[in-house]
């Protein structure tokens, strides 16, 4: 018997350690909740480690108002199964409250705002650790965050001044009015997050699955012809066999085409990827070189 | 060798694949950066978005070709000025293994990230520039790792391009390593003549070093043999949360979650519980998918234990004949991480398992020159990157043992309540040696 556990068993035992360490370490965290598929893996990953008991937190979910429908059905009908608490915190409140101001202009996406939602809803709850599914293979600056990321009071992160982290030892101390950033699944990589989903049986959205699907091109990415996108001149609807990598804001969610109608079929797809997902398929890491570096700063996820 | 990424669906049954955390350590100048390019690009992990800004930023910085080092340059900051200032995470995957790389800057102050990055790892990749030879910082990357415990140590002889891909060289350089070796406690150690720029012996065998009858560094990441790294002789368990549904179907469950620190558990198993003593059998081994028949490290897995035991988070689980030391009064082995300087009387938290306690610092017995080894018995502080051997009293017993025999059960981080911060890392040792 040589005891070894295959790669994706040591990420899990990784993922529920960290998780356990934080319901015993901090009083109010929440696991943040957007319908796409790290955030499933999250919600397993949350019952390999409480249960049979509750979770020891709610699921948060902050709403850009701009979703797919087939994301928002999903998310329900799975709190739903798993019987525990949901809160919804939404953009377009934090918009009528003056807290945030609608981006104009054919480009404008609530994917910025989503911040001020977040850190409103982190302040009213008095959160103090927010679980979230980013990895870090995702993007430059987020290869070098903490898996107990800081913020400080105005929920900023400093990446040049993080806590080292060493060995499964994690620092839970914070100051009132700080909270972390949680993330459970840094060292997964999406292919991780497929095979796991795969080895799981986890159901996903319908729309990570190719359908066929009404978009146009811009800046060289398929978008979904949808009321949160207005065309630009010269940008013409067609039908195309599409799926999402990613399921976000439906305003910068890019599409691709694909013909994988299977979980087997998208992993074979994701196995031969020549352009990340973000890269592919988020216009919000597109703005600049530093595009994710300067959100997280203000406090994005 | 070189592996189309494809394969991994062939092998992904899951079961045929494990994991291996390597670290590697150097500044700009010895390749560091372009040997993980390197292992990135050769294993299809480079997507053509990541290239293309590479591409982009080698030209706009004025680099004759694509730099490889700069696939791995994170934070705005470390472009601008070209160095990597933090620990840095990347990962790749062939059918064999998925790897986890903790890239570390290797400038003398940066001793803090290479113990941070040396914490995971089982194996470390030290790189020497084959014009240079052994220098400063190559010594004290080896000399961290086998503090560390990393248990398999590869060195690779790096530009071999660069001094005509000559045998004599190479030689020379390991017959120097081996020497300052006979100082460390690694056992296993490797040498590999590589080109990271140009490829050789890093994926694909060199056709420019004939002479060299080794493997590849990749094909030797994919087959070095870690299974018995782990300490499967002494169970630990220390326990990190209680679950207690008291639910009408699960009304009396009371189960002990945490992660397998040594040894292997099985349901039947006789136990003792740390600090109460008492004594109990596992009842079972419960897990989301279901009870299992045993459980070892890293398993994150739930103990039910026979008869009336209440246990809370910090307890530990052990075997009645086999317990680590239970003791207030501490010595290790210290890796110092801020500026305000540790001695005596310095009190601090320490967290070891999931039990934090106070310490309270007795004395800085040596403070330890990580390049020359040398043992400074005059030093009564130690400073920012200092690494020295402290004797501490903490106010209630841990249960631990010496790092040197369990990575997890002798570990500990020091964190300074005033700021929070994470100030400092011990590795635990045997209780009264002396000196």
């Amino acid at each position: 018997m040589s005891y070894t556990l295959s790669h994706l068993r040591a990420l899990e035992a990784e993922a529920v350690h960290i998780m356990r360490e934080v319901a015993a370490e901090r009083e109010r965290p929440v696991l943040l909740f957007s319908g796409g598929k790290d955030s499933i893996v999250m919600l397993r990953l949350a019952e390999k480690a409480f249960r049979p008991g509750r979770f020891p937190f709610p699921i948060m979910h902050i709403d850009t108002g701009h979703n797919f429908a087939e994301a928002i059905e999903f998310r329900d009908r799975r709190v739903a199964e798993l019987g525990e608490r949901l809160i919804v915190a939404s953009v377009q409140d934090s918009i009528d409250a003056g807290r945030a101001v609608e981006e104009t202009g054919p480009r404008a996406s609530r994917n910025r705002l989503q911040t001020v939602t977040l850190l409103d809803a982190v302040a009213e709850h008095g959160f103090d650790a927010a679980f979230g599914g980013a990895r870090r293979d995702e993007e430059r600056a987020r290869a070098k965050e903490r898996i107990f990321s800081h913020r400080d009071e105005f929920g900023q992160w400093d990446p040049k001044n993080q806590r080292p982290e060493l060995w499964n030892l994690y620092n839970g101390r914070l100051r009132k009015g700080e909270h972390f950033r949680i993330f459970p699944i840094s060292n997964w990589t999406e292919m991780d997050v497929w095979l796991y989903l795969a080895a799981e049986e986890l159901e996903i959205p319908s729309i990570y699955y190719a359908h066929e699907r009404e978009v146009f091109v811009r800046d060289g990415m398929l978008y979904a012809v949808n009321e949160h996108l207005r065309l630009m001149q010269g940008e013409e609807p067609f039908t195309e066999s599409v799926r999402f990598r990613t399921v976000g804001d439906a305003s910068c969610t890019a599409a691709v085409k694909s013909s994988a109608a299977t979980i087997e079929e998208v992993i074979a797809e994701v196995a031969t990827a020549t352009i990340t997902e973000r890269g592919a398929t988020r216009a919000d890491d597109r703005f600049s070189e530093a595009a994710m570096e300067d959100r997280k700063k203000e406090g994005y996820f | 060798m070189t592996t189309a990424p494809t394969d991994l669906l062939s092998s992904a049954d899951l079961q045929g694949m494990d994991l291996l955390r390597f670290s590697t350590a150097g500044s700009v100048d010895d390749g560091k950066s372009t040997l993980i390019g390197r292992l990135l690009l050769d294993t299809k992990q480079i997507f053509a978005d990541q290239l293309e800004h590479v591409e982009e930023a080698s030209r706009r910085q004025g680099f004759g070709r694509t730099e490889l080092a700069l696939l791995t340059d994170g934070l705005r900051a470390e472009r601008e000025q070209g160095i990597t200032i933090d620990v840095a995470y990347r990962y790749f995957a062939t059918p064999r293994r998925k790897f986890i790389i903790a890239d570390t800057p290797g400038h003398v102050q940066y001793t803090r990230n290479m113990v941070t990055g040396a914490s995971t790892a089982n194996l470390a990749v030290v790189l020497v520039d084959a014009r240079n030879g052994l220098t400063e910082q190559s010594r004290r990357h080896a000399f961290l790792s086998s503090l560390l415990r990393i248990p398999h140590l590869v060195v690779c002889v790096n530009k071999m391009d660069l001094v005509d891909w000559s045998e004599s060289r190479y030689e020379e350089i390991r017959s120097e390593f081996a020497r300052f070796a006979t100082k460390l406690e690694t056992t296993d150690i490797s040498f590999i003549p590589i080109s990271a720029l140009h490829g050789d012996n890093v994926v694909d065998s060199s056709q420019n070093m004939p002479w060299y009858g080794g493997t590849p560094l990749l094909y030797h990441l994919e087959h070095v043999h870690i299974a018995s790294d782990r300490n499967l002789v002494d169970v630990r368990f220390p326990v990190q949360w209680v679950v207690r549904p008291q639910s009408d179907t699960h009304h009396d469950y009371r189960g002990y979650a945490g992660t397998v620190s040594g040894g292997v558990l099985k349901p039947g198993d006789d136990v003792m519980v740390l600090p109460s003593g008492l004594e109990s059998t596992i009842a079972s081994i419960d897990t989301f998918d279901g009870p299992v028949d045993e459980a070892f490290p890293p398993m994150s897995v739930t103990l039910r234990l026979a008869g009336d035991i209440d246990l809370s988070r910090g307890d530990m689980v052990c075997r009645p004949n086999n317990q680590p030391t239970v003791g207030q009064d501490l010595e290790a082995m210290v890796s110092w991480m801020v500026d305000r300087p540790l001695g005596e009387r310095t009190m601090l938290a320490l967290k070891h398992t999931t039990r934090t306690v106070r310490a309270l610092v007795s004395d800085v017995r040596y403070r330890l020159d990580v390049n020359t080894l040398h043992r400074d018995e005059d030093a009564t502080t130690l400073g920012l990157n200092d690494i020295g051997r402290v004797r501490m009293r903490a106010t209630s017993p841990l249960f631990y043992d010496p790092y040197t025999r369990n990575r997890m059960t002798g570990s500990f981080i020091l964190i300074d309540e005033a700021t929070n911060n994470t100030v400092g890392a011990g590795m635990l040792l045997e209780p009264s040696v002396a000196l």
